[in-house]
């Protein structure tokens, strides 16, 4: 910017002085977030015995890649991969296609009792699950909902924030060329098929990144709902592993790691929608 | 604005055809149908449940017992400690993930190369799955063998901090996890309001010979001022709402010094199945957090005159 090339020329002692606290309290913020993972990678190649040695040895003497294949025959962990990758998958698609669709009609659409229902979407928003959690259990017990993939596809498909987030970028295209295209012959169900839904490419990858995290990531949903060993989920999965296993730290951070590599890659791939997601969105936290 | 030009063409000639009526429902109704079955109706269950009795075991004996669940509050110890050390929880992690999301982001907002690279690094424990994070965390501050205190014991510290095993230490452990995980995505959203704040305003209090400081106070602050609010609500909504992490790394202990109000909520629901007494402590979160927002959108109008 116009000012450090000021400052550079005028007084470059104060200009490198400056220069070096940024990036030094930069590269100390990096660092404090990085280096957890960093440890939990070392350790997931490390003996047992290894695993505590200090000063740290980053770089193990050995590398203990068996870590990475004991995991699996521990524990049904394949299974929770598959549970969870299932759940994530289905819950991504579903809430992708009713929440466009609901969108449209809340967006474009005049009808009766709109504004009543758009508001009872929003204010829903507000409240968290944990207020409404045990009664919906209940109803769920009663249908035979709980301790079911099934069940759980129903809990997390059809959020208002879905509706909101993707209704919000609805508003901005233009109503001329809906009326254009209405002209031309086309269907509601056309339009939101060829115009509203290419245009909506942002919206839509910024919630499939948001479900798709929240999904991934999910804990307490699956704790209270799940109980037969094989629907359960990978955090669940995880979890039981790391209390099965507490003193091998070794093999518990290998889990940690393989858990955590779909959210990685995804993040690496998408991270502009991510944080342009939020600038705009304010993602539900 | 775009609902009131909406409503600004609502003629009376519009008025909407059956057929177009049924059109727009049926767009809404697969979303609908789930949103009523699964949010609504549970939200509407869960008042009424919380002035009634009801005991899984026996599930038909459903019974109205006015305020009763409330009352029974009082005389339950582990409510208050709950109640008291969500506050607290609260405390610790809002105010100091604020101000640090506010430094990063305006750090990140200077003249430096790979920006995207310290945003992404930052951001990303807040992506990574809460119980992977958690045994490291767990790992990391282990009061014997953990390299935190091998590190501090090694620079000459005595009475090293028990961490997550000490009641004392454990609140502040976890509050540190909290922070460390969240910051990044405030610090996002902090960014984004900083990148809106016009040019032309820091250039003009240059050439009027403003120190960092002055423009901080005068300029930065005052335009991020709606974003403060923003995070310090999500913030605070978050943190009154916390269940995981102390379920993943303390199981609301040692005693019960990391018990919060949703721990109570989830022992009291799905361990001991009193429904009608948990779904009475979720009232108490629901009015906390609207009692939240409430006053958010109040003080928010008074305080933001200027823009």
């Amino acid at each position: 910017m116009e000012s450090s090339k000021l400052l550079r020329k005028r007084n470059p002692v104060l200009y490198w002085i400056t220069r070096v606290l940024l990036y030094g309290a930069l590269l100390f913020a990096a660092a404090i977030m990085l280096l957890p993972f960093l440890w939990m990678l070392s350790a997931s190649v490390k003996l047992q015995q290894d695993v505590f040695e200090f000063p740290i040895r980053w770089i193990p003497k050995e590398f203990q890649w068996e870590n990475y294949s004991i995991i699996w025959k521990q524990i049904p962990l394949l299974t929770y991969f598959k549970n969870t990758a299932f759940l994530t998958i289905v819950i991504t698609i579903i809430q992708l296609i009713t929440s466009s669709f609901a969108a449209y009609a809340f967006a474009k659409m005049q009808f009766k009792g709109r504004d009543t229902l758009f508001l009872m979407y929003v204010t829903t928003i507000a409240i968290p699950w944990q207020v409404y959690m045990v009664p919906q259990y209940i109803m769920m017990g009663k249908f035979g909902l709980t301790d079911s993939l099934f069940g759980m596809i129903l809990m997390h498909s059809f959020t208002a924030f879905g509706v909101f987030l993707i209704r919000q970028f609805y508003i901005g295209i233009p109503n001329e060329l809906l009326e254009a295209a209405r002209i031309d012959g086309l269907s509601e169900y056309g339009i939101w098929m060829r115009i509203m839904l290419p245009l909506s490419k942002p919206a839509i990858a910024t919630l499939c990144i948001t479900t798709f995290v929240t999904e991934w990531n999910d804990f307490m949903g699956p704790l209270i709902y799940l109980s037969t060993d094989s629907k359960k989920t990978l955090q669940l999965g995880l979890r039981l592993f790391i209390g099965m296993y507490s003193a091998d730290y070794q093999l518990v951070m290998a889990a940690s790691v393989v858990s955590l590599i779909p959210v990685f890659i995804m993040f690496v791939c998408l991270q502009r929608f991510f944080v342009e997601g939020i600038a705009t969105s304010g993602l539900k936290g | 604005m775009a609902e009131k030009a909406v409503k600004s063409r609502k003629k009376p000639k519009m008025k909407y055809s059956l057929k177009q009526n049924l059109i727009a429902y049926s767009f809404i109704l697969p979303n609908f149908i789930g949103f009523l079955c699964l949010t609504f109706v549970p939200i509407l269950f869960s008042f009424i449940l919380s002035v009634c009795e009801w005991d899984a075991g026996n599930a038909s004996a459903i019974t109205f017992v006015g305020l009763d669940n409330f009352r029974a509050m009082a005389d339950d110890p582990t409510f208050k400690i709950a109640t008291k050390n969500t506050f607290i929880y609260t405390l610790g992690v809002v105010p100091a993930t604020m101000i640090l999301s506010l430094l990063i982001a305006m750090l990140l907002n200077c003249n430096i190369k790979g920006r995207t690279f310290f945003r992404s690094v930052v951001f990303f424990p807040y992506v990574a799955s809460l119980v992977a994070v958690g045994v490291v965390w767990n790992a990391l501050f282990h009061p014997s063998n953990g390299p935190v205190n091998q590190l501090l014991a090694a620079l000459g510290v005595e009475n090293l901090p028990r961490w997550a095993a000490s009641t004392t230490w454990a609140m502040p452990t976890l509050i540190l996890l909290t922070i460390w995980k969240n910051v990044g995505y405030y610090t996002i959203v902090y960014l984004a309001a900083l990148q809106g704040v016009p040019k032309e305003l820091y250039e003009a209090s240059r050439i009027d010979g403003a120190s960092p400081w002055q423009r901080f106070k005068n300029i930065t602050w005052p335009m991020v001022t709606p974003t403060t609010f923003f995070v310090v609500v999500m913030l605070t909504i978050f943190t009154f709402k916390v269940f995981d992490i102390m379920y993943i790394t303390t199981q609301g202990g040692p005693g019960r010094s990391t018990q919060v109000l949703v721990y109570h909520i989830y022992n009291k629901a799905f361990i001991s199945q009193e429904y009608g007494y948990a779904s009475a402590l979720a009232m108490i979160l629901f009015v906390i957090v609207l009692v939240v927002t409430l006053v958010q959108f109040r003080v928010e109008k008074k305080f933001t005159d200027y823009l």
